[in-house]
């Protein structure tokens, strides 16, 4: 992974020193709230319901084991002894004191790490796929392009001041599993003639006006990659609308001005940018990618692995859910769920933490990722090293086999801490996923996501869940509307809208109603809740959340 | 026509805690919503929060919010005050912690 040189250092010492003298100028009263607000917004704190947040970035998703390390570290001196895994690979604290936050940011920063664009209307934390480097799907590693753009996009003097936030998602694999689809820019690695280049997907964005991506580039060369987002963010930074919030993404700008006159933009655009940039990026790239080498992947007998399948049904559960082959041979990809039944997903301890991290040094190469799905990845682990490493997950509470489905719930904070939420997510997603525990029935349903928003924004994916929900305030009391046949992948679709809402009591029968309609409908047990929808389509799962409307109807 | 005005409490965050507070009648910041001042006059409700947009250097955000009456003082009419008033839902954490304790 990238080891930061004298200059990144020295750059976020810098800012942590800034940071510092614009607290204590906000505490004497030199800045008003109003003038301090950018500043501690540009360094990922917030102010929530009930106290200050800071939103630390976790790029494109890797991190090491003394990293995790120190956020648990952080998570017990300055928070309440956890952390909370984001839907962008972020960690977020939920109780931090404004004079303790420079301190924060100094432990941060002795491990490379910082909280710099986690918000504001800048280029966000970069997101990329949490199997990225292992997965057998990949035709290159997308992290490097990853850690230029953040680079790149860090500080930017250009885009600092966008009409509205910026995410940009990659991928090195087909299966798109870093939902390039619903970001402003999505890039996805495909191949021509052998060389490696990237589709370029472009306003694709969730929250209020929902839209899937359009291609504005069908191949784009890997050495044009930087000059051609910049020609984007310029287009972009230029048309976007200052005049309405809600009108400012990217995804808005597309629409309004037709995908055709963008590319027509950006071509022009590009012309000049690629001129600008005279292979000074292609050259960071180079020594960039000397921090991305594979690890030296080990021989081992898995016979042990394969004894442990057999004698113990409980590691053999685990295993079928939560690995996923690797692209060395006798390693695996694991796992590990932040969704125990009844936990708020995403939310680690500061032991866990711990533990995932001594994990990720004895067994895994000392690699780490964090999931957009709000989970923790040990990209590299050898098959013979499988069950001693289950034994300590599960001694910790992070044995659950359930990635992928019915209760790996995606669930943003909601109003349990967001300021901007209109209903909580968190106490729907544990009694959902805590009912389908008690049912049983979790591993028959097979793969299915649920995704919670506690408000419009859909920072829970809502919009692109198999089932969505969506919690608002109607008329002063909590109300989840649900969506349906949502995809965040390849495929990708924006669910659509089953009917009214539903209260906070009736949400969670309403999904076991919508599960066993499924499970009636499927033509076998092969067949997918989303496959099962897009075959029938939303009719019969409607008249399963209403069977009043079906019996007025009759 | 103007709607018609319904009783309020001055509220906000604590600059150095975060923490929710609320504005009593003596003007000392509170951390028990009981402890506010009920404000049922719509012109005193705005010199009010003038008063608490005059403080930058102890409180953030300050706003009126909708109040009842309860026995023991103010209380919330709407479920997001509601939640202010306690904490989180997932974990006995915030204001809900401090009044386990004196229990």
């Amino acid at each position: 992974m990238y080891k930061y040189n004298d200059f990144d250092d020295a750059f976020l010492r810098e800012r942590t020193a800034q940071f510092r003298a614009q607290v204590e100028r906000r505490i004497d009263g030199s800045l008003t709230e109003d003038e301090f607000k950018p500043l501690r917004l540009m360094n990922g704190l917030y102010l929530q319901l009930h106290a200050y947040m800071l939103r630390v970035a976790i790029p494109y998703g890797t991190l090491n084991s003394r990293q995790m390390r120190q956020l648990a570290m952080i998570a017990e001196r300055w928070d309440k002894g956890y952390g909370h895994f984001t839907t962008r690979q972020n960690v977020q604290y939920n109780w931090p004191k404004l004079r303790d936050v420079p301190d924060m940011l100094d432990a941060l920063a002795d491990v490379g790490m910082h909280a710099i664009q986690t918000s504001g209307n800048t280029v966000r934390n970069v997101t990329s796929d949490h199997f990225a480097g292992a997965a057998q799907d990949e035709i290159e590693d997308p992290r490097p392009i990853a850690e230029l753009l953040r680079q790149w996009s860090t500080d930017h003097p250009e885009f600092q001041f966008l009409p509205r936030k910026f995410k940009i998602a990659i991928t090195g694999s087909s299966n798109d599993r870093a939902v390039t689809k619903a970001h402003d820019i999505g890039l996805r690695m495909v191949e021509q003639d052998g060389q490696p280049g990237f589709e370029v997907i472009v306003g694709g964005g969730l929250g209020r006006t929902p839209m899937v991506g359009k291609v504005i580039r069908d191949f784009l060369p890997k050495a044009d990659l930087l000059p051609y987002v910049e020609a984007i963010l310029r287009v972009y930074n230029r048309l976007g609308r200052r005049d309405n919030k809600y009108k400012a993404r990217i995804k808005i700008t597309v629409h309004e001005n037709g995908l055709e006159t963008i590319r027509d933009l950006v071509e022009a655009e590009f012309e000049h940018t690629r001129a600008d940039f005279m292979g000074f990026d292609m050259q960071a790239l180079t020594q960039i990618e000397k921090h991305f080498q594979p690890p030296a992947f080990k021989q081992a007998d898995t016979e042990g692995y394969e004894a442990a399948r057999t004698a113990n049904p409980a590691f053999r559960a685990w295993a079928d859910t939560n690995l996923t082959p690797h692209k060395a041979d006798g390693y695996a990809i694991v796992s590990i769920s932040l969704k125990a039944h009844g936990a708020t997903p995403g939310d680690a301890t500061a032991h866990q933490m711990r533990v995932m991290a001594d994990l990720a040094e004895w067994f895994g190469h000392d690699e780490i990722r964090i999931s957009h799905e709000q989970n923790v990845i040990l990209p590299h682990v050898h098959r013979s090293d499988l069950p001693e490493l289950y034994a300590v997950l599960r001694d910790a509470g992070l044995a659950t086999a359930n990635i992928g489905l019915i209760s790996d719930i995606i669930a943003c904070p909601g109003m349990d801490y967001c300021a901007l939420a209109t209903a909580r997510s968190i106490p729907i997603a544990q009694e959902i996923a805590e009912r389908f525990d008690e049912l049983k029935l979790e591993h028959d349903i097979g793969p299915l996501k649920i995704k919670i928003s506690g408000c419009i924004n859909a920072c829970g994916h809502h919009h692109v869940g198999h089932i969505g929900i969506l919690g608002l305030d109607r008329a002063g009391v909590e109300n989840y509307q649900i969506t349906l046949g949502g995809d965040g992948t390849e495929t990708a679709a924006i669910g659509e809208r089953a009917g009214p809402g539903f209260s906070a009591e009736d949400i969670v029968p309403a999904i076991e109603r919508l599960v066993h309609a499924y499970l009636d409908l499927r033509t076998t047990r092969d067949e997918t809740f989303l496959q099962t929808y897009r075959r029938l389509g939303a009719q019969p799962f409607k008249s399963a959340l209403y069977p009043e409307a079906k019996a007025n109807a009759a | 026509m103007s709607r018609k005005f319904t009783p309020k409490v001055v509220t906000a965050n604590d600059l150095l805690e975060g923490d929710v507070i609320y504005l009593a009648a003596d003007d000392r910041w509170v951390r028990d919503m009981k402890q506010a001042e009920f404000i049922e006059d719509e012109a005193h409700a705005q010199i009010r929060l003038l008063h608490a947009e005059q403080q930058p250097d102890v409180v953030v955000g300050a706003y009126l919010a909708d109040a009842a009456l309860g026995d023991d003082g103010p209380e919330p009419t709407h479920f997001r005050e509601t939640f202010r008033t306690r904490g989180p839902s997932n974990y006995a954490h915030g204001k809900q912690e401090k009044q386990a304790e004196n229990v």
